[in-house]
């Protein structure tokens, strides 16, 4: 193929040269502490690029090229953070064809299974948005990015939801349409066939986004979120739901079976959240949270969504890339928030919320504030994976693997003038998960800069040290009914490849491997006997409370491990026993790891929840 | 998977064969002077796939990329001639793929067993592993000198990244990996999947499937 440059044979030589000589270093006996000792190597695991010695020989301009982490240089704390844009609905007459209950296949929908929740809650707004290629900047020092957007955003647009009242559980539903107009040209990684999983979302599952229910090019998918508390058909029909089930900061992703890592990698995440009548998104009513606002306007929206991922970007292209034929997890040098690379966010002194989601790929990060002179700012956790705890918790920082998020209150009301960052201290080599060492304050990654400069606004927020002891959001569900069953998943790998209970994951056309009772309660076991790795465990539709990790209650300070979740963090030789009610709607549903590239190979189980049940305690 | 097995393609592609895919990177963004705009394709090849001189059972000398892997769907997986873990079960389930597959083996897809023993496995050794599996044309068993071979297991990530176990051949990477070169799309799944889920996985990194798909193909958007 004429395009296709001659291959620079002194470059393969060099390359090949370093491997020789690592191998040698390898064979010889050389320890990691030996090689740092020796000069040899990063703290961040990198052998220093020493001609003849890395993969990655320099060039000539100083850089690399190859497909370890080595970005091109970026001048940090440069862009402003952007606020997430919010979607705005669509008028009904806007969509065409209008939606309906039952696919609408003539008309090129994908989806196969019709709407089980259409009668009872018909949805009453109307978003639409498109999957499509747009070239987008995430960093001046770098040329624009051929990405894959929601409606030409990455992340995609926030959207900003309502969950009925309670006396009228119908007021929260809505219908998302979504376009599949993905080029077929991917550019060189990416699969323009997609499923959008709305992740902690309590939705029927033909709209959760199964991973198997994906559509192709040019085909769109209806998405019925009826934004209902779980129980609202089954044990709180009276009450319009369990408001101790609400739910307040989810996202959304793509889930395309075995391509999920490199389509969300590509920019197919955005973000959702649910306000109610106490969690009301204004600081003057019901828990008195820091206001959403308009969620753009920086005097008046105090209430701020950001997203973080770590990339890799080609530093002879300067293009973003993907490590094709990776099976262990992705690491990235570059740290984005809200799709830029480090960025600034100004901030007026006074209470604000942060909403913080990992959309990995692979990477854990425990945030800290750090302060000047290397101080740690300690802050408010308030929820565990967006969902409201017992009451805000003081802590130094949050530990929160791919796909976890944490909701936190930072108070920089006395911090006028002052400068700090985020910053991740938790060490991570490679894609097997942190080595568990917590790195000292100014000695880890700097990720977000927060300047503390904007003008002097009224904050009516509750200050949570002024909050008495006791419950202060929903109180949690009790977890004392008794279980149908109990099932154990043991997450392990055997050559190279991820199995659950002994079995892989079979794939789409496989029966269920467990089958779940419609309004029952279960009791599942998680085991990590899988050596060195850690895995944040997912579980689709309904969250989950822990009941215990290595027999010991789970934690509710520190590192917060009580509340309600949809993602355990599965550590090294962890097991755990969690509490499931799984009610209302029924269908299919996955249980996987959310290290994106362990679920692509296959670290998932494919399950159903009906109106039977099966007894399988390890399926 | 019945899609695979009937279609063929080989017809469609002999006219003007991978016009279509090569002419789509028309996702130029803007140029910045210290960056290179370079066919995402050819950083692929030159980041993944070497082309380094190979040796097939059958006794040719192959080129990795230039005779392998340029303007085909591969499948790689590595393996060893005397390996009694999971070399043998992936192999017979390989049998089965290939059978699932069909004609098209040979045409246009290709299936590659690299080992990890270059040393031992000669080409003796290889051809006498293909005939004991009854092994069909279009897959072929590779070796080659020691360096070669870590390499390409390197590359194309049969690699665990603790290095005690990575040491361990009884204990190596069972995952096979497989791809479409000219339409960049890649993936990878456990050897011992089911033929037809592999053969399905397989499917969503072929051609495009019909007339009108490939002229929309066509504008690189």
């Amino acid at each position: 193929m004429a395009y296709i440059s001659k291959r620079n044979l002194r470059k393969e030589k060099e390359k090949q040269t370093a491997a020789d000589n690592r191998r040698e270093l390898i064979a010889a006996g050389f320890k990691r502490r030996d090689l740092l000792k020796m000069g040899l190597l990063t703290s961040a695991g990198m052998l220093i690029p020493k001609k003849g010695l890395s993969a990655h020989p320099l060039n000539t301009r100083g850089s690399f090229d190859d497909d370890e982490p080595n970005s091109p240089p970026t001048n940090p704390w440069e862009d402003l953070m952007p606020r997430l844009p919010v979607l705005q609905p669509v008028p009904l007459a806007s969509l065409n064809p209008a939606p309906q209950k039952n696919p609408n296949t003539p008309a090129g929908e994908a989806r196969t299974v019709p709407h089980q929740a259409w009668d009872d809650f018909p949805p009453l707004r109307y978003y639409e948005m498109s999957q499509h290629l747009a070239n987008l900047q995430v960093h001046g020092d770098l040329p624009l990015q051929p990405l894959w957007t929601f409606n030409g955003n990455v992340p995609g647009p926030l959207i900003v939801e309502r969950y009925g009242n309670l006396g009228n559980p119908q007021a929260g539903s809505v219908l998302l349409r979504l376009r599949n107009n993905l080029p077929a040209n991917n550019g060189g990684f990416g699969l323009p066939s997609v499923t959008t999983h709305l992740h902690n979302g309590h939705t029927p599952l033909e709209s959760d986004g199964f991973p198997c229910f994906f559509m192709e090019r040019g085909q769109f998918y209806d998405h019925h979120y009826p934004n209902v508390y779980a129980g609202v058909k089954s044990t709180h029909q009276a009450q319009g739901g369990d408001i101790r089930e609400a739910m307040g900061t989810l996202w959304y992703h793509d889930h395309r079976i075995d391509h999920t890592a490199e389509n969300t990698y590509k920019g197919l995440a955005g973000t959702y959240i649910l306000f109610n009548e106490r969690d009301t998104g204004d600081e003057n009513t019901g828990f008195r949270l820091p206001s959403f606002g308009d969620g753009q306007n920086p005097l008046t929206s105090f209430d701020i969504y950001m997203v973080f991922n770590d990339k890799v970007f080609d530093n002879v292209t300067g293009l973003l890339k993907f490590d094709l034929f990776n099976t262990d997890g992705i690491l990235g040098d570059k740290f984005l928030v809200n799709g830029k690379i480090n960025p600034v966010l100004h901030v007026s002194p006074r209470r604000y919320r942060f909403r913080w989601l990992n959309t990995g790929p692979s990477r854990f990060y425990q945030l800290f504030v750090l302060g000047p002179n290397n101080s740690t700012k300690s802050f408010w956790q308030i929820s565990t994976d967006g969902n409201l705890m017992e009451r805000p918790v003081q802590v130094n920082s949050s530990r929160f693997s791919v796909a976890e998020r944490v909701d936190v209150i930072v108070d920089f009301t006395n911090d006028a003038g002052k400068t700090f960052y985020l910053e991740n201290r938790l060490e991570q080599d490679d894609g097997r998960g942190p080595t568990g060492d917590v790195l000292g304050a100014g000695q880890g990654t700097k990720i977000l800069q927060i300047v503390v400069d904007g003008p002097p606004v009224a904050d009516n927020s509750v200050n949570p040290a002024t909050i008495p002891p006791g419950n202060y959001f929903y109180g949690f569900p009790n977890t004392t009914d008794q279980e149908r069953i109990t099932r154990t998943f043991r997450f392990e790998r055997g050559n190279g490849q991820w199995q659950v209970n002994g079995q892989l994951v079979g794939g789409c056309n496989q029966a269920p491997r467990f089958r779940i009772k419609r309004n029952s309660v279960e009791k599942w076991v998680f085991q990590n006997n899988s050596g060195g790795w850690q895995h944040p465990i997912h579980m689709h539709f309904e969250e989950f409370q822990t009941l215990t990790i290595n027999g010991n209650a789970p934690a509710n300070s520190g590192i917060i491990q009580k509340g309600r979740k949809d993602v355990f963090r599965l550590e090294h030789n962890m097991e755990t026993k969690v509490y499931f009610r799984f009610r209302d709607f029924i269908g299919r549903i996955p249980l996987h790891c959310h290290n994106v590239v362990h679920e692509d190979h296959a670290m998932m189980v494919l399950g159903e929840i009906d109106d039977t049940g099966d007894n399988r305690t390890n399926p | 998977m019945t899609d695979l097995k009937r279609r063929s393609l080989i017809a469609t592609l002999g006219a003007a064969p991978f016009a279509v895919p090569l002419l789509a990177h028309a996702q130029a963004p803007d140029e910045t002077p210290k960056f290179r705009t370079i066919p995402s394709r050819e950083r692929i090849r030159d980041r993944y796939f070497p082309n380094l001189v190979l040796t097939a059972h059958d006794g040719r000398k192959l080129k990795f990329y230039d005779d392998l892997v340029k303007d085909k769907i591969v499948i790689f997986n590595m393996f060893y001639a005397h390996c009694e873990g999971i070399c043998v079960p992936i192999t017979r389930n390989l049998v089965r793929l290939q059978q699932v597959l069909g004609d098209r083996v040979g045409k246009d897809i290709f299936m590659y067993s690299f080992t990890l023993k270059p040393k031992e496995d000669n080409i003796e050794a290889l051809k006498h592993y293909a005939h004991m599996h009854k092994v069909k044309p279009g897959w072929l068993f590779l070796t080659g000198s020691a360096n070669d071979m870590e390499t390409i297991r390197r590359k194309l990530g049969f690699v665990d990244p603790d290095p005690v176990v990575d040491k361990d051949l009884s204990n190596h990477i069972g995952v096979i990996k497989y791809g479409n070169e000219p339409l960049e799309r890649w993936g990878g799944c456990p050897g011992m999947s089911s033929p037809e889920w592999i053969a399905e996985t397989l499917s969503w990194v072929d051609w495009p499937k019909n007339p009108a798909q490939k002229k929309a193909n066509g504008g690189g958007k």
